[in-house]
C-alpha cells in the first residue's frame, strides 16, 4: 500500500468496479429501454401508434405525481402509505365544494357549469386538505417520533374514513364541465392537459430535489438526520415539509383524477401508496434513505405500464405483469442491498 | 505566556450522587495540541461535553479568550470558533465529501437564483478541494459517496470539516480508536497540519505512545480532578501512567 494515496479521498475505481456502478446504478434505466425496444419490435403498429403512447402517458400522469412526492419522503428513509388516502380525502373535498358552490343537488349525476372562479377554489382545497394530511404525518413523525410506517398507515384510515363521512360513502359524480374538458381530456399543442401537469410537476419537483438547498437538506436528513441536527439544519421543520409535499403531490393528483374520470374515485386507490413506493424503489431510491432520483422514480413509474400494456397487446394474460413487477421489484431491492455492501467495503 | 484560548477552571458536574468532575482545570493556548488523558470514568467525556457546548456546568469558570462564555449548545460553541468531532463523526455516508464539508452551511448562488435555494455547487467543490489541500488530503473524486471511504479518509473529511468552520479549536473524541496502524498516522499527521494552519487542536486518546507523539502537552484528569498538566517533550509513558492512576506526576512548569 502506498502511504501517500492514503488520505485521498477518493480510491481509484477499477474497472470492474466500474462496470458494477454501472450496472447498479442504470440498470432499471435499460430494463425500461429494452421493454419498450422489444414490444416495438413484435408489435410495431399497436404499440408505437400515437395513441397507444398517449394512453400510456395519461395512465402513468396521476401515478408519477403521487410518486415523485414519494421520492421525496423515502430519500427521508421515511415512507408515506397515506398518499393513495390523501388523494381521496383531497378529491371528495374538492368535489363537494365545487358542488356546493355550483348550487345544484348533491346527487347530481353527470356535468356542472361551474366557472373558472369555482374550480380555482376547488383546486386550492384539493392542494390545501393535501398539504395539510401531510404536515399531519410529518408533524407525528418529526415530532413524536412515531415510526413513519405507523403513522401514515394512521392517516391511512384516517383520510379514507373521512372521505367516506364527508360524501356518506357514495362516490361524488358530478364534477364542473370544464375541468373535465379542458384538464381531464384537454389537449395544448395535441398533449394531453394531464401529461402536461404531470410533466410539470415531476420537473419542478426534480429542479428542488437536485439543484436546492432543501434538496441537499432532504438527502442529509435521509443520510444522517443527527448529524443533520448537530450541523444546524433544521430537521424537524424539513421532516413536516417534506410530508407536506408527499400531501400536497396527492392533492395535485387528486384534481387530476377528478378532471380525469368525472368523478371522485373513494374505492379506486387502495393500491396506489403500494404502487408509487415500489415505483421509487424501482428507480434506485434507497429504502435506507440518503439516495434517489426524481428521473429513476419516472422510469420506475413507466416500467409497469409499460409492462402491461405491452402484455395486452401481446395477448399474454395481464395478471402475468403483476407477477412480473413483484419479481422486478424484490430484484431492485437486492441490488440496491448489493450496492451498499459494496461501498462498505472501500 | 500568551492568554489561553481556551481556560476552563474549577469545573464541576454532578450526575445524581456521582461527582463527574470535582473542580477540573483545563488549558488550551493558540496555536498547539493538547491530549486529555484519563482512565475510564476520570470524567473526560464529561469535560469534553461541557467544552463542546453539549453540556453545562453546575460550577466552574470558562473562558475564551479571556472573555467569560457559557454555551449553549454545540452551535453555540462552533459560533465561538470551537468544534467537536466525536467518534460517530457525524457525517451523511451517502452525500460526497464537499456537500458534508458544507453541510448546514451550503453556499447559495448569487442573484434571484440564490434567493429560491439554488446550490452553488462550483464553489462549494472548489472551496472543499482548497480545504482538502491545506491539510495535504488528495482528492481524486469528489462524486463518490463518503459511505465509500475508508475509516481513516472518513476521519480526515470530519476533521477536516471542524477546522473549516472552528478557526480556533477542534476537540477529537478518539479520533484513532477504530484505525489501522497506517490510517492512525495520518490522521496525526492530519492533527498537526491543523495545528500548523492555525487551529489549536484537543486530543482525547487512550493510546499514551501515540500522546507523547503528538501532543504539545499533556493533561490529565483522574477522578474528576485535573492531576498534571505536563510538556509532552519532557515527559514519558510511564510519568502519564502513574500520573491517570496515581494522581502523582513530576512536575513540570508550562
Amino acid at each position: 500500500m502506498s502511504t501517500s494515496n492514503e488520505t485521498a479521498i477518493a480510491p481509484v475505481e477499477t474497472t470492474e468496479e466500474r462496470m458494477l456502478r454501472l450496472i447498479t446504478g442504470g440498470w432499471i434505466f435499460f430494463l425500461l429501454i429494452a421493454l419498450v425496444a422489444i414490444f416495438l419490435i413484435l408489435r410495431p403498429a399497436q404499440f408505437g401508434s400515437a395513441y397507444n403512447v398517449q394512453q400510456l402517458a395519461i395512465n402513468a400522469a396521476i401515478l408519477l405525481v403521487l410518486a415523485t412526492g414519494q421520492t421525496y419522503v423515502i430519500i427521508t428513509s421515511g415512507i408515506d402509505l397515506s398518499v393513495g388516502s390523501v388523494l381521496v380525502f383531497a378529491s371528495v373535498v374538492s368535489a363537494k365544494i365545487m358542488l356546493l358552490l355550483s348550487g345544484v343537488d348533491g346527487t347530481t349525476y353527470g356535468t356542472t357549469a361551474a366557472g373558472w372562479d369555482i374550480i380555482a377554489i376547488g383546486i386550492a382545497a384539493a392542494l390545501v386538505s393535501g398539504a395539510a394530511w401531510g404536515a399531519l404525518n410529518g408533524f407525528l413523525i418529526a415530532v413524536t417520533r412515531i415510526q413513519p410506517l405507523i403513522v401514515t398507515l394512521g392517516t391511512m384510515g384516517m383520510a379514507l374514513g373521512g372521505a367516506q363521512i364527508l360524501s356518506g360513502g357514495v362516490d361524488v359524480r358530478a364534477m364542473p364541465e370544464l375541468l373535465v374538458t379542458q384538464v381531464g381530456s384537454g389537449r395544448l399543442l395535441g398533449i394531453p392537459m394531464l401529461v402536461i401537469l404531470a410533466a410539470i410537476t415531476v420537473v419542478i419537483a426534480g429542479i428542488v430535489l437536485h439543484l436546492t438547498r432543501f434538496g441537499l437538506h432532504v438527502f442529509a436528513v435521509g443520510s444522517n438526520a443527527e448529524a443533520s441536527r448537530r450541523s444546524g439544519i433544521p430537521t424537524t421543520a424539513r421532516l413536516i415539509q417534506v410530508y407536506a409535499i408527499s400531501g400536497f403531490m396527492a392533492g395535485i393528483a387528486a384534481v387530476m383524477a377528478n378532471a380525469r374520470f368525472s368523478t371522485t374515485t373513494i374505492n379506486g386507490h387502495a393500491m396506489d401508496n403500494l404502487a408509487t413506493i415500489s415505483a421509487v424503489v424501482l428507480g434506485g431510491t434507497s429504502l435506507f434513505g440518503g439516495a434517489g432520483t426524481v428521473f429513476g422514480t419516472v422510469v420506475g413509474v413507466f416500467i409497469p405500464i409499460i409492462l402491461l400494456n405491452g402484455f395486452v397487446i401481446l395477448g399474454i394474460p395481464p395478471f402475468w405483469q403483476t407477477v412480473a413487477m413483484g419479481a422486478v421489484l424484490i430484484l431492485a431491492v437486492w441490488i440496491d442491498q448489493l450496492k451498499r455492501r459494496l461501498r462498505k467495503r472501500g | 505566556m500568551s492568554q489561553p484560548l481556551l481556560e476552563a477552571a474549577g469545573i464541576r458536574r454532578t450526575f445524581g450522587h456521582v461527582q463527574a468532575l470535582k473542580g477540573a482545570d483545563f488549558k488550551v493556548y493558540p496555536g498547539e495540541i493538547v491530549a486529555l488523558i484519563g482512565d475510564n470514568g476520570a470524567g473526560k467525556s464529561t469535560l469534553v461535553k461541557i467544552l463542546s457546548g453539549a453540556d453545562r456546568p453546575d460550577g466552574g469558570s470558562l473562558k475564551v479568550e479571556g472573555e467569560e462564555m457559557r454555551f449553549s449548545s454545540p452551535l453555540d460553541a462552533q459560533m465561538h470558533g470551537i468544534a467537536t468531532v466525536y467518534q460517530d463523526l457525524a457525517l451523511a455516508p451517502d452525500l460526497s465529501p464537499a456537500e458534508n464539508l458544507f453541510l448546514g452551511r451550503e453556499i447559495i448562488r448569487p442573484g434571484a437564483l440564490g434567493r429560491l435555494g439554488f446550490l452553488d455547487r462550483k464553489a462549494m467543490q472548489a472551496q472543499a478541494v482548497q480545504q482538502f489541500a491545506k491539510l495535504g488530503m488528495q482528492l481524486k473524486s469528489q462524486r463518490v459517496a463518503i459511505a465509500s471511504l475508508s475509516g481513516g479518509q472518513r476521519q480526515s473529511v470530519a476533521i477536516a470539516r471542524a477546522a473549516m468552520w472552528a478557526r480556533k479549536l477542534v476537540i477529537l473524541d478518539e479520533p484513532t480508536a477504530a484505525l489501522g496502524v497506517v490510517q492512525t498516522q495520518r490522521v496525526l499527521d492530519l492533527c498537526k497540519r491543523v495545528r500548523d494552519a492555525g487551529t489549536s487542536v484537543v486530543l482525547i486518546s487512550h493510546n499514551m505512545p501515540q500522546v507523547l507523539e503528538v501532543a504539545d502537552r499533556v493533561q490529565v484528569l483522574r477522578l474528576g480532578q485535573t492531576v498534571a498538566d505536563l510538556q509532552a517533550g519532557q515527559s514519558s509513558v510511564d510519568d502519564l501512567v502513574r500520573a491517570m492512576t496515581s494522581g502523582q506526576a513530576k512536575e513540570t512548569s508550562p
